[in-house]
């Protein structure tokens, strides 16, 4: 296969066209801004729509419009601009639409910075938005990634009629890797039974709605939606595990973070410490059983993110605080080195 | 065995073009590679800088803190990294714009004036890419072939009447 | 025997939630009898805002979509671009349209999207209870301006025909009630002038719908007309603010 050049930002919105994406609706942001930019020259000549929004709360709802008449619909943002759009979100996943949201973190809270973080990790997996539900989070860790995420997301997402995220950040969003564009067959799925596209005097009218005032009906909805996070969550987890089996002290990160990560713990093995590392390729559902395997050797774990340690709930509920877990972060958009893990490595290596 | 790059400058001197075109050289060659650059609104003015990975391996961290070749273009990169560069390694400057010199002796430095050559060339803006030359002369990272194929690949077609300018850019480059 | 009035097809034969009184009746209906005459139900996806009529996806036959509060005109938008082919409108509230919407709303007309817009002003938010709305005349008594709206305090209203008359996206910018037969006749027309804008697309098109609020207002339907020929057409005077298709008008 062809390997290209692509910034990360880039690449999500090629990725998004081939995934069948036809409609764009975004509003400028730094980090994310390239993303935008590829979509307004790509996505016209593709035959689709690409459309600068007022605003961030428009673009998500010019999403709900469109995907509720069954089409693949698509925006990007950052951080700030994702908090704005989260009222359209919980719209989306109240009347089970499907969607793709980008989100290539940047610092916060409020205006926080422009450079790369993780610390929206909390609000993609937990609370995008009000009321009883949850998102497809995906993390990808380099542009390859980026690409081949869109594409699953776009098929998710349709396949069970709910939003769905790729939460990365600056540093992915804006580096250049070597990317291929694998050959898509993207599943059709029939959307015929609920699209609110013109009944054309051939069917019952369709609703799109969130909306229940009856209580028992409401619950009835949320149910419905629960069952369906339950096969999710037996069904579409994904890890990578690196150097597990016979590990000590186990690693844990997602995105942009793990591939520092990762040279840390193979600056340990070369020093004969015995890390490992598990980086969560789903960030919702978190998989839990891989990094139940993950951790079997190790006595301890370390996690590291980009951010005050928010992932790390997930890592301790996970493995039920069966074992010591520590953490070592930056926030505030500083990307940690190899040396610092390492030395957090060696400190704790130590120490038990 | 993983080569990391930085490159750096005020916005404008074509830092993260320059970059680009090694990323691209990794990429003719079959190479692992990342390219990062700075974002924000130091670009404007202040200083630019671009990280470049080459590798045989999976790229870990895109971010060059210790780079193993430095390219400085002004004296404010000059003096932000110069001691980041690590023992052994080489250090490309704009002698042109850069005014000290570099006071360690475990890193090879390279003095070129390459905008005063590119000005004595009618070569408007190629002070990168007579650094490139340099580079490409000093280091072995690239064969000649692969980086004028890279340049061709990196330059729009829209610039294409260019290409030749940068390959006597080059040439310029490894011939000081 | 020839029927000569009967239910509009596309309005489904339910009785509605609304009060007693209360004139969102008369307009679903015109909006249904334009939509049967063009003979573009199956063709139409209707926007419901939050407000009152929330839930009128259960009273108009085409496909509905339910938006969040003042967002209608970019789900409309959504809808739109990627369905050009299709009838789009959004019905909305004074609250869901000049206040918490008002930046979709501006931006819909600006953009020239060609959908249509039922935008019914009664002066109050009725869903809430009461409150004062965008469009609440000054020293009109409401939940939240107990002493009558004090412009000092809660500023004064948005008149939305004229703001959006000065857009080059809007085609069609026309106030109407629902106060008597001709002017019921009169806002018919309007709104299939705005349908037709839409097939023609000219670009956004919006009917204003000076309508009563018995419940709110605290009076009875007559008193409520009454109020609204009397207090509303004098300060939201009736009549076309802008028309690109008539003499002289254009973008």
């Amino acid at each position: 296969m062809e390997r290209n050049l692509m910034k990360g930002n880039e690449a999500l919105a090629e990725a998004a066209i081939r995934a069948g994406c036809k409609c764009f609706f975004g509003y400028p942001i730094t980090p994310q801004t390239e993303l935008a930019a590829y979509m307004s020259k790509r996505m016209h000549k593709a035959g689709g729509v690409f459309l600068q929004a007022e605003s961030e709360i428009a673009a998500i709802n010019m999403v709900l419009g469109a995907a509720s008449t069954g089409v693949r619909a698509m925006t990007s943002s950052s951080s700030p601009g994702v908090s704005l759009k989260s009222e359209g979100i919980s719209y989306l996943a109240g009347s089970d639409l499907p969607a793709v949201i980008i989100n290539v973190q940047r610092g916060g809270p409020g205006l926080g910075g422009i450079q790369p973080s993780q610390a929206d990790y909390w609000q993609a997996t937990k609370a995008l938005g009000h009321g009883d539900f949850h998102i497809l989070v995906y993390a990808p860790a380099s542009v390859q990634e980026m690409v081949d995420m869109v594409v699953k997301s776009f098929d998710r997402a349709d396949k069970y009629r709910m939003p769905a995220m790729i939460l990365a950040d600056g540093l992915l969003g804006q580096m250049m890797e070597p990317v291929s564009f694998p050959e898509i067959n993207a599943e059709a799925y029939d959307k015929s039974s609920w699209a609110a596209n013109g009944h054309q005097n051939k069917r019952e009218h369709h609703i799109i709605n969130s909306l229940y005032l009856k209580p028992d009906e409401l619950q009835t909805s949320v149910y419905e939606r629960f069952e369906r996070y339950e096969k999710i969550k037996a069904d579409e987890t994904d890890a990578e595990l690196y150097l597990t089996e016979d590990c000590d002290i186990l690693l844990c990160a997602y995105g942009a973070t793990a591939r520092v990560v990762k040279s840390a713990v193979n600056s340990a093995r070369e020093i004969g410490i015995k890390a490992g590392m598990f980086r969560p390729k789903t960030l919702w559902p978190f998989p839990v059983k891989e990094i139940n395997e993950a951790c079997k050797s190790a006595k301890c774990l370390l996690d590291v993110e980009m951010s005050m340690g928010q992932m790390i709930d997930d890592v301790k509920l996970a493995i039920n605080c069966s074992k010591p877990v520590h953490f070592f972060g930056r926030t505030g958009g500083i990307i940690p080195t190899p040396a610092e893990i390492l030395e957090e490595i060696k400190k704790i290596g130590g120490a038990e | 065995m993983t080569t990391e790059i930085l490159l750096a400058g005020f916005g404008g001197q074509g830092v993260l073009f320059a970059g680009k075109i090694l990323a691209y050289c990794g990429l003719m060659d079959n190479k692992e590679l990342s390219w990062l650059p700075s974002y924000g609104p130091e670009m404007r003015g202040g200083t630019a800088n671009c990280s470049v990975c080459i590798s045989d391996d999976p790229i870990g961290s895109p971010l060059v803190l210790a780079p193993d070749i430095l390219v400085a273009m002004n004296q404010p990169s000059f003096d932000k990294f110069v001691n980041d560069v690590k023992s052994g390694g080489k250090i490309f400057i704009d002698s042109t714009l850069v005014e000290s010199k570099c006071e360690r002796d475990d890193v090879e430095c390279y003095y070129i004036p390459s905008s005063q050559l590119a000005e004595d060339n009618a070569l408007k803006g190629g002070s990168n890419i007579i650094l490139l030359g340099k580079l490409l002369k000093e280091t072995n990272l690239f064969t000649l072939d692969t980086m004028k194929k890279a340049i061709e690949k990196v330059v729009p077609p829209s610039k294409a009447h260019l290409i030749e300018n940068n390959f006597k850019a080059i040439e310029i480059g490894m011939n000081n | 025997m020839a029927v000569v009035f009967e239910r509009p097809k596309s309005l489904i034969d339910v009785s509605t939630h609304y009060c007693p009184g209360c004139t969102h009746g008369i307009v679903h209906r015109l909006v249904c009898e334009v939509i049967d005459e063009m003979g573009i139900e199956g063709d139409t996806i209707g926007i419901c805002p939050v407000g009152c009529s929330v839930m009128a996806y259960d009273y108009f036959n085409c496909d509905m979509i339910e938006a969040p509060h003042g967002r209608a005109p970019a789900v409309a938008t959504g809808v739109k671009r990627t369905n050009p082919d299709k009838f789009v409108f959004t019905y909305q509230g004074d609250g869901d349209l000049a206040a918490i919407g008002t930046a979709e709303t501006v931006h819909v007309a600006t953009r020239g999207e060609n959908i249509v817009i039922i935008f019914i002003n009664n002066t109050i938010y009725g869903m809430t209870g009461g409150q004062m709305a965008p469009t609440t005349i000054p020293g009109q008594v409401t939940q939240t301006t107990p002493y009558g709206r004090d412009p000092e305090l809660a500023g004064y209203p948005v008149r939305v025909c004229e703001m959006l008359s000065t857009l080059t996206g809007t085609a069609l910018a026309q106030r109407v009630a629902v106060d008597t037969v001709p002017h019921i006749r009169e806002a018919k027309k309007a709104i299939r002038k705005a349908f037709e804008n839409q097939k023609e697309k000219r670009g956004l098109s919006i009917v204003e719908v000076l309508s009563t609020c018995p419940t709110n207002w605290g009076m009875s339907p007559v008193e409520a007309i009454k109020r609204l020929q009397d207090e509303m057409i004098p300060y939201y005077p009736l009549g076309v603010y802008k028309d690109v298709t008539a003499e002289g008008g254009s973008n």
